[in-house]
């Protein structure tokens, strides 16, 4: 019935009694005497019958050369005895001396499977070899946290947050692959994080994805994120979970290397914790999953370890291709064997695929592993045993199951339809060398192919005595120009209508826009817990229906803000998440983080890397948060070109009742009344690596807004505590393109007009611009409730937080006011804020044929290298921007014609009345004319320490 | 005594749980009932629920229509078992003919998943006579099948008898034809439904309670038909 349920008949093995080169490959388990198919019951035989035809040619084959190797394949008496033989691994990525280290760990020269597993568990993808030495700071500084019940070294960091609950969650990258092949590369990233987290044992229920891509108006950006969104969506919704939040960022700089990150949330009972040790000798190893092709082989060593050259396109076939409905029953059947208790350890098949997990899975334990590759379900019958090893196919997990347990495993398997199959046992530990184990040398992973044993290697050799490199760094001799050239000194706006026109402008530049043209091909609804989702500033998911509690998470990271200033750009990274989390009334408790970077052989990215680990280590141990596990992504650039240094980082909060969450946009109030709108936090001349400097000016230059770790922590339980007595409406947080986007998002959300007024400090000059548009970090915007106001700003007082009064919300006013300078109805700046990703990648509302058709730039083919490889998209129309001759200014008209744009949920159809019907001439309450900048201690000399980051921070001038 | 609705999970479906907490909300017991298990344990009503049942390979909902569970279903329904079929769910039954048409790539060729406003054309089935007719609701959709096509005469069929259960508002999310949301069959038990109303029934996760209507109209149904 099941389409997929087949499971592939391998041929009878027949060679369970040849022996090896280490000794006899016995089968104490009597695996060898188990049907081929490995689910019983199932019929399987006959698929296959090329590879019963090369079988059969196995005993000939020992007479014939095949491949170049006696029996047609490399082996480790053949090895032993050709000890002279030339290897290709400089190819896989190996250095001379790495391979001599193998050559000496195995006293002899590798197998070509063996060569293939060093050479991609010791690549940088695998091994952390440059980072390791760096990554030690998270666990060094990290804070005490007893809700950490896994960390750093697990598939991912297991939080607690009841009694009986946990979430586990992390996010990792997929740049490389994404790039080559943008949809499946990007489906696959999804579908890997997924078997992180389901291998932890927890049920996964949300993902969030940080995309970066080049200029969005760059004709490889119209082949690359179409693709990428598509994947991400086709996995995600596929698989059933709701896409909560995520980034998407448009610089140069990751034009020939886009980054595609990729973040799970997992649930699980405190109980169900899995972990991946093969423990316990005489276990079973079960290969549980889609079949093994060849797809992915090398594509951490190949794609992920390298940089991108001319050519790269080529790398496609390194590329692996998902299936999300056999990752969906994977899921399924695993939970269902979690809670049997049917399974000892457990592991996702990822990047190195079976090399890693079986190599992990034994290391972890101390074990030996004996291993027949035969009985691995193969897509392709003509495999060799290296490629099974290498293979990165997708939608595989390993257990370890007690023997008496196999037969109620393999049950499950055949209930959700997912091929399984018993490939191997778990053999005896080095030290207390286990009874009744006659066979495999003790310790050791033991792999045999038709007979023939191809690999026999301690299994942490390739897991923990991989190489570390404390790699040369030194700050980019360009650091020391680029940071003195300041923003701050650009000529900025000052009319009101050179303000206004800003303000346009930067809502529809491409990284502030609204982005629901991507967000919309996510199912953000399925599983029924998602309480908030993007563009809110954090998603949250519910956990617990009975009691609410919840847990929120944001990721963010900056750019640009890193290449001025890695250190501090770590920092504000995390100072951002943090307090995505925090405005929604969260409690932040957890950090994960995907750490993209170029070539660690630059000494300038080196260093720049190695700062960046320290300001996430020192920023985690000032806000008292753990970094619970991540990933670390090199090489992501094209030439001699690295990407900005870009740290993202993602915090997890969790809230005691998601019913109190506080959302971003302004709320409707009934009849004339008004909530207060105040800027929590100071507000300085901030303007190096902002948006505007980017969007005006195509400036980067200047150090990047100061961080203060003590005041974000006291911002955070500020607005916690209001949120919990009901002093919020709404926060925002404020961050990229400043208070003026914040005002511009929270009004568009559910179309609730305001009116503001610039403070006293603010008003002359450019000064208003400065208050609109500086990054200052550490600020919020809050709408409190009337009524709430002073005993809101008396608590501010007594957290020491400053705040600022500055203006009033305006329901039906259906305009942003900022009193004495400008005005502009919300219609005009939904239309600013919603045509631009519509007019670069096509308008998905309009039919086609009426704006798609006669796009057809020639950009989209284009003469870029990257781009000359058709689309392999399965929507070839996505890739034509549909309107890539309408300057993104004149587009709202048409735009707004054929798009329903009141995308506000709850509200009315006819989402705002274009007519002001206030009885109030100014709007502005009294008390916001005046505007009291009233902050406790005067802003800037005592109050929050301006600076606040340690003795670290005096490496880098401070703005 | 509390209604039975069972909850189709084909391997592949995704909203079950969510179909299920909409059954519960509304006041009734939500049955899970298996793909594989051709009994319907006895349940008074059916819903199908979204998903991409055998990962929609082939065609959606074309391999889900063969399941054992779907024979006994498509049997029940010509006898009058009210099924409520949710984007897969109806893609599922036009697969199976219990209702006409088909669900074909959305026109811009994306998946979708936004706030959609509908009209309630029709109040007459087991699965909307909670609504008034021209009632206009707040649901969400989220597909990238959801066009629904048919000839002429049986979308003139379907307006002139009343079968047209519900229709997009303020812009059609997928090309449908004539803005068409939902269908039903002649005798009203059977709806297909592309949008879900599955996901608005709770203040805190959905944008409306609007979908809620959809499962207490099946316990009013229930109510007044003869056991």
């Amino acid at each position: 019935m099941i389409e997929r349920s087949e499971v592939m008949g391998q041929p009878e093995p027949t060679l369970a009694d040849q022996p090896s080169a280490t000794g006899p490959a016995v089968d104490p388990a009597g695996l060898a005497a188990r049907p081929a198919s490995p689910v019983p019951g199932q019929p399987g035989p006959g698929q296959n019958t090329s590879d019963t035809a090369r079988a059969g040619s196995a005993s000939d084959a020992a007479e014939l050369p095949v491949n170049g190797y006696p029996n047609g394949v490399d082996t480790v008496p053949h090895a032993t005895a050709t000890a002279g033989d030339l290897q290709p691994y400089a190819e896989l990525g190996l250095r001379d001396d790495e391979y001599d280290r193998i050559r000496q760990i195995l006293g002899r020269r590798p197998t070509q499977s063996e060569l293939a597993m060093y050479s991609i568990m010791w690549s940088e993808h695998c091994s952390y070899k440059s980072s390791k030495v760096h990554l030690r700071q998270f666990s060094e500084k990290a804070p005490p946290s007893d809700r950490m019940l896994a960390g750093i070294g697990e598939n991912a960091g297991v939080i607690q947050i009841s009694d009986r609950l946990a979430v586990t969650f992390k996010v990792e990258s997929h740049n490389h692959p994404s790039f080559v092949e943008p949809h499946q590369g990007a489906a696959t990233g999804v579908g890997g994080i997924v078997r992180d987290i389901l291998a932890m044992g927890a049920r996964p229920v949300a993902v969030m994805d940080p995309l970066r891509f080049g200029a969005a108006d760059h004709p490889d950006t119209a082949r690359v994120l179409p693709g990428v969104v598509a994947g991400i969506g086709t996995y995600g919704n596929s698989l059933g979970l709701p896409n909560i939040g995520g980034e998407v960022v448009f610089d140069p700089c990751y034009q020939g290397n886009p980054l595609v990150n990729a973040l799970c949330l997992g649930v699980l009972p405190v109980d169900r914790l899995q972990n991946k040790a093969a423990a316990g000798p005489g276990n079973i190893v079960v290969l549980m999953g889609a079949k093994t092709g060849r797809d992915g082989i090398g594509g951490v060593s190949v794609l992920a370890s390298a940089t991108f050259d001319e050519g790269s396109e080529q790398r496609r076939p390194s590329v692996q291709v998902g299936d999300p409905f056999m990752e969906k029953l994977l899921i399924e059947a695993c939970l269902e064997l979690y809670d049997a208790g049917l399974v000892v350890g457990i592991q996702d098949l990822g990047g190195a695929g079976l090399t890693c997990a079986l190599t992990e899975t034994a290391a972890a334990a101390g074990t030996g592993m004996r291993v027949w590759l035969e009985r691995v379900v193969l897509r392709e019958a003509s495999m060799q045993p290296h490629e099974i090893l290498a293979s990165e196919s997708q939608e595989r997990m390993l257990l370890i199951v007690a023997p008496e347990k196999l037969e109620a495993v393999l049950k499950i398997a055949e209930k959700w339809g997912v091929p399984a199959s018993a490939i191997g046992e778990v053999t005896g530990a080095a030290q207390p060398a286990a009874d009744g184990q006659a066979g495999a040398e003790p310790g050791r992973l033991l792999v045999t192919w038709q007979g023939h044993t191809v690999v026999d290697v301690p299994p942490g050799s390739l897991v923990d005595d991989g190489p570390v490199y404390a790699r040369p760094m030194r700050e980019p001799a360009d650091l020391i120009l680029l940071q003195a050239d300041r923003a701050e000194t650009l000529p900025r706006p000052s009319t009101p209508e050179a303000l206004r026109e800003t303000l346009l402008r930067m809502i529809g530049s491409p990284n502030l826009c609204d982005k629901s043209w991507i967000t919309e091909q996510y199912d953000r609804y399925v599983l029924g817990n998602t309480v908030l989702a993007q563009p809110e500033d954090a998603g949250i998911i519910r956990i617990d229906e009975q009691s609410g509690l919840g847990v929120a998470i944001s990721v963010d990271g900056n750019g640009r803000y890193a290449r001025l200033d890695p250190y501090n750009g770590a920092k504000l990274a995390l100072a951002e998440a943090y307090r995505n989390v925090a405005v929604t009334g969260a409690k932040p408790v957890a950090v994960t983080d995907c750490l993209n970077f170029g070539s660690p052989e630059d000494p300038g990215v080196m260093w720049q890397f190695a700062e960046a680990v320290r300001g996430l280590a020192d920023g985690c141990a000032e806000l008292g948060i753990p970094v619970t596990g991540g990933n670390v992504s090199f090489y992501n650039q094209t030439g001699a070109a690295a990407i900005h240094p870009t740290p993202v980082v993602g915090v997890l909060g969790v809230l005691d009742d998601v019913a109190q969450r506080v959302p971003m946009g302004f709320a409707r109030t009934t009849g004339a009344d008004h909530d207060l709108i105040f800027v929590l936090g100071e507000t300085r001349m901030e303007l190096s690596g902002s948006e505007w400097a980017w969007v005006t000016h195509e400036h980067l230059g200047g150090v990047p807004p100061r961080v203060d770790l003590a005041g974000e922590r006291t911002l955070a339980e500020l607005v916690a505590e209001a949120a919990r007595v009901g002093h919020l409406r709404s926060a925002h947080d404020l961050s990229d393109g400043g208070l003026a986007q914040a005002l511009v998002e929270s009004t568009l959300r559910h179309g609730v007009g305001a009116r503001i007024a610039v403070p006293e400090g603010f008003t002359a000059g450019s000064m208003p611009f400065v208050f609109l548009f500086s990054e200052s970090a550490g600020r919020a915007m809050v709408a409190v409730p009337r009524g709430h106001e002073k005993a809101f700003t008396a608590l501010c007082a007594e957290r020491g937080v400053p705040w600022t009064l500055i203006g009033v919300t305006d329901t039906n006013g259906g305009e942003l006011e900022v009193r004495d300078h400008f005005t502009v109805g919300l219609e005009e700046l939904r239309a600013a804020f919603t045509s631009t990703l519509p007019s670069l990648f096509g308008d998905n509302a309009a039919p086609i044929g009426s704006t798609v058709t006669e796009a057809v730039p020639a950009a989209a083919g284009g003469t870029d290298a990257g781009t000359t490889a058709t689309p392999v998209d399965s929507a070839p129309v996505d890739s034509a921007p549909a309107t890539a001759t309408t300057p993104v200014d004149s587009a709202p008209a048409t735009a707004t014609a054929t798009t329903p744009v009141d995308s506000a949920p709850a509200t009315t159809p006819t989402p705002v009345d274009s007519a002001p019907v206030d009885a109030d001439a100014t709007g502005i309450p009294a008390e916001a004319a005046t505007a009291p900048t009233a902050t406790p201690a005067d802003a800037g000399s005592s109050g929050p320490a301006p600076t606040g980051t340690g003795p670290d921070a005096g490496s880098r001038p401070a703005g | 005594m509390t209604a039975r609705i069972g909850v189709v999970t084909f391997p592949g479906s995704l909203d079950d749980r969510d179909a299920a907490r909409a059954v519960r909300i509304a006041g009734a017991e939500a049955v899970p009932l298996w793909h594989d298990d051709a009994d319907l344990h006895g349940v008074d009503a059916v819903v199908l629920p979204g998903g991409f049942s055998y990962g929609d390979y082939l065609r959606c909902g074309a391999i889900a229509r063969f399941a054992p569970v779907m024979e006994t279903i498509a049997a029940g329904a010509r006898d009058g078992l009210p099924v409520l079929g949710i984007c897969n769910g109806f893609q599922i039954l036009c697969e199976a003919h219990l209702l006409p048409g088909a669900l074909t790539r959305n026109q811009h060729l994306h998946f979708r998943n936004r706030d959609q406003w509908l009209r309630v054309e029709s109040a007459g089935t087991a699965w909307t006579n909670a609504f008034q007719a021209g009632q206009e609701v707040l649901v969400p959709v989220k597909n990238g099948e959801g066009c629904y096509v048919a000839d002429e005469r049986t979308l003139d069929e379907l307006e002139a008898t009343g079968r047209v259960v519900a229709r997009y508002l303020h812009g059609n999310p997928n090309g449908s034809l004539r803005d068409i949301a939902g269908i039903t069959n002649e005798a009203g038990n059977v709806v297909g439904l592309m949008p879900h109303p599955e996901h608005a029934v709770e203040a805190l996760t959905g944008p409306s309670l609007d979908g809620l209507g959809f499962f207490t109209s099946i316990l009013k149904h229930l109510a007044g038909a003869p056991a």
